[in-house]
């Protein structure tokens, strides 16, 4: 598997990155391409202006003053800045730790009237594994999340939970991981798939995920790769079929 | 009164102890070997086989006992099983505890501030040693064994019934089945949500197996010998195996069409998805069909250290879920290559073997000189 991944991703290497993507993210990117379509972005990026809302918990952001910048939804907004020159990205956050999908799809109404997103990044499943939440209302959650996102005229990328390797025996994410699989595919939707990601990232010893520290640094660089590759999944998504092109090249 | 075979068919502790071990391989996080594991390519797990396998031996032990002792005696065996059971559940809590405060205490990552919320409730032990004690409070890898108390505690009537009118029994269970689809039923569960493994679903593998011991398999014999059986069998492998292919491959899933995918998911575990059911069976019909009871190859020692496991699963099981614990820490702490991933799944099964090769030895030393062919089967009740 792990040679299987190697050789894929030294594959990626060859093709020239968007966004000048650091090498230690583009380890990753094979796991955001092929993405299914966004057409509602599409348009939004041909009007000059993409307006993207980031709905999360507390694995959207990172402790400390400087937390916000360094987390993955500005780095998202920064790399989509650059990826598409001349569109104006704006973001808007809605992201508060501890808050099951059940909650998450409750204040949805909320921030779709709010900000009238072309884009909803959706991230869940981490804290609906903690506290075991029943899984047919997990599922309903993310079905009526993604169905009012649609009538409000939204895209939506769901991202799953992290790898956690420290905390992976005792958060059974199994099952909220799948269901977040077969919800994506049900409305043909992209999953960012960030636990494969940052799994990947851990085989390779791209990134250190073991070690225990309070230093932001590695966060940092995490956050931002994920922001960089959530960019790279939305150009992808975004492509014209035929003839290909570089976007933002 | 139905009739029962009295010779111990090794088939049930051979696969039983291979079942622990994919049980055990599967509880390794991120455990590169469970790539092996069956629950990779089809939509069954080892689970279905533990669980049938274990209502086949908890008819086979106390149907003999309600036979020759009566109701009251035969329930009291059980209800002490349950005991056992319920001992060996604290026993792997108080394991699970030891390991999330040694997490707590070990590490500490801006990346998994959120993640770290799952040992919030190390600060309230109270109610969540009460609520582990009252069966709700069930963390990762520990849900079978309140599974298995449930179906325990159910089973002298389904037992009564069975050995009187088995079909009554069987069809009863699938009323219930059916009436658990209908309504929802399960078990709340701590901080919220219900049991990973519900219970009013999956009695229905338990008895289904408590059934087949009960002389529904001599009954069912026609039926999974006959060549189409074999044939539909292998058809619907055949077909599970290409869904599995499409979780890994994304590119085959385009084959797979749409009304399929729409149909068959989610392929619920929790409720034993009818899917499930019938991928164990075919599996099932597979194997009495490929290895029969009297197989000389059974009794070689290449079969012997499953056998071994098979015939202690209750304590397997158990050292399984804390070798599972113990696996984990080493690839955390330790080292995460592959290499470090196939030596403590090779050395895990080995300390399981060698266990159950002690546990066998203490049972022959405690049971005296009488010869083992004389006892009862399945280790002394180990159902």
């Amino acid at each position: 598997m792990r040679m299987v991944s190697a050789l894929l991703a030294l594959g990626v290497l060859a093709v020239p990155a968007r966004a000048d993507m650091p090498a230690e993210c583009r380890v990753a990117q094979h796991l955001v391409e092929d993405s299914l379509r966004l057409p509602g972005v599409a348009s939004a990026v041909a009007a000059k202006h993409l307006n993207v809302l980031v709905l999360g918990a507390g694995s959207s952001v990172l402790p400390g003053p400087g937390g916000v910048n360094l987390a993955y939804p500005e780095r998202m907004r920064a790399a989509l800045t650059e990826t598409f020159p001349g569109v104006a990205v704006t973001l808007t956050t809605d992201i508060t730790p501890h808050r099951s999908a059940i909650k998450m799809a409750e204040s949805l109404v909320g921030d779709l009237r709010k900000s009238k997103p072309d884009l909803l990044v959706w991230q869940t499943g981490t804290v609906d594994a903690m506290e075991g939440t029943d899984q047919d209302q997990f599922n309903q959650a993310l079905d009526k999340g993604i169905n009012i996102a649609k009538s409000a005229g939204a895209d939506t990328v769901l991202i799953n939970a992290q790898y956690s390797p420290r905390t992976e025996s005792i958060i059974a994410l199994g099952n909220y991981a799948e269901i977040m699989r077969w919800v994506a595919v049900q409305h043909e939707v992209p999953l960012f798939d960030r636990f494969a990601i940052m799994k990947l990232w851990a085989d390779f010893g791209t990134f250190d995920l073991f070690t225990a520290t309070k230093n932001l640094d590695t966060a940092g660089r995490v956050h931002d790769c994920i922001g960089r590759l959530l960019a790279a999944l939305v150009a992808d998504a975004v492509k014209p079929d035929s003839p290909p092109i570089q976007g933002g090249q | 009164m139905a009739p029962v075979t009295t010779e111990r068919d090794l088939r049930l502790d051979l696969f039983r102890g291979l079942a622990l071990w994919l049980i055990f391989l599967d509880h390794i996080p991120s455990n590169a070997v469970s790539w092996i594991t069956i629950r990779n390519y089809g939509f069954s797990d080892a689970t279905e086989i533990f669980v049938f396998i274990s209502g086949y031996t908890a008819a086979f032990v106390y149907g003999r006992a309600m036979r020759q002792n009566g109701f009251i005696v035969a329930s009291a065996r059980i209800l002490k099983r349950c005991w056992q059971i319920y001992v060996a559940h604290v026993f792997l809590f108080a394991i699970y505890l030891a390991e999330i405060a040694y997490v707590a205490h070990s590490f500490d990552n801006p990346l998994y501030t959120e993640e770290m919320g799952v040992l919030d409730f190390l600060r309230n032990p109270d109610v969540t040693i009460i609520q582990a004690l009252l069966l709700k409070f069930k963390p990762v890898n520990m849900d079978v064994l309140p599974l298995y108390i449930m179906l325990l505690v159910g089973f002298s009537p389904v037992l009564w019934l069975l050995l009187r009118a088995p079909s009554m029994a069987l069809i009863g269970s699938a009323v219930v089945y059916a009436l658990m689809y209908k309504f929802g039923w399960n078990i709340p569960a701590y901080p919220n949500g219900v049991w990973v493994f519900n219970p009013f679903a999956w009695q229905l593998l338990f008895v289904f197996g408590a059934w087949c011991a009960l002389g529904g398999a001599k009954r069912l014999a026609l039926v999974v010998n006959s060549r189409l059986t074999i044939a539909l069998a292998v058809a619907y492998l055949g077909f599970a195996f290409f869904v599995a292919m499409t979780w890994y491959f994304p590119r085959v899933a385009v084959f797979l069409p749409r009304i399929i995918g729409d149909n068959i998911y989610p392929i619920d575990k929790t409720n034993l998805d009818v899917l499930r059911i019938l991928h164990f069976l075919s599996l099932a019909v597979i194997v009495v069909n490929l290895v029969p009871r009297d197989w000389p190859a059974l009794r070689s020692p290449i079969f012997g250290p499953a056998i071994l496991c098979g015939q202690h699963s209750l304590a397997i099981f158990c050292l399984g879920v804390f070798l599972a614990f113990a696996g984990h820490f080493v690839f955390t702490e330790v080292s995460n290559r592959l290499l470090t991933h196939v030596i403590v799944s090779a050395v895990g099964i080995g300390v399981m073997v060698a266990t159950a090769a002690v546990l066998t030895w203490y049972k022959n030393i405690e049971r005296g000189p009488r010869p083992p062919a004389a006892r009862p089967g399945f280790a002394g009740g180990d159902a």
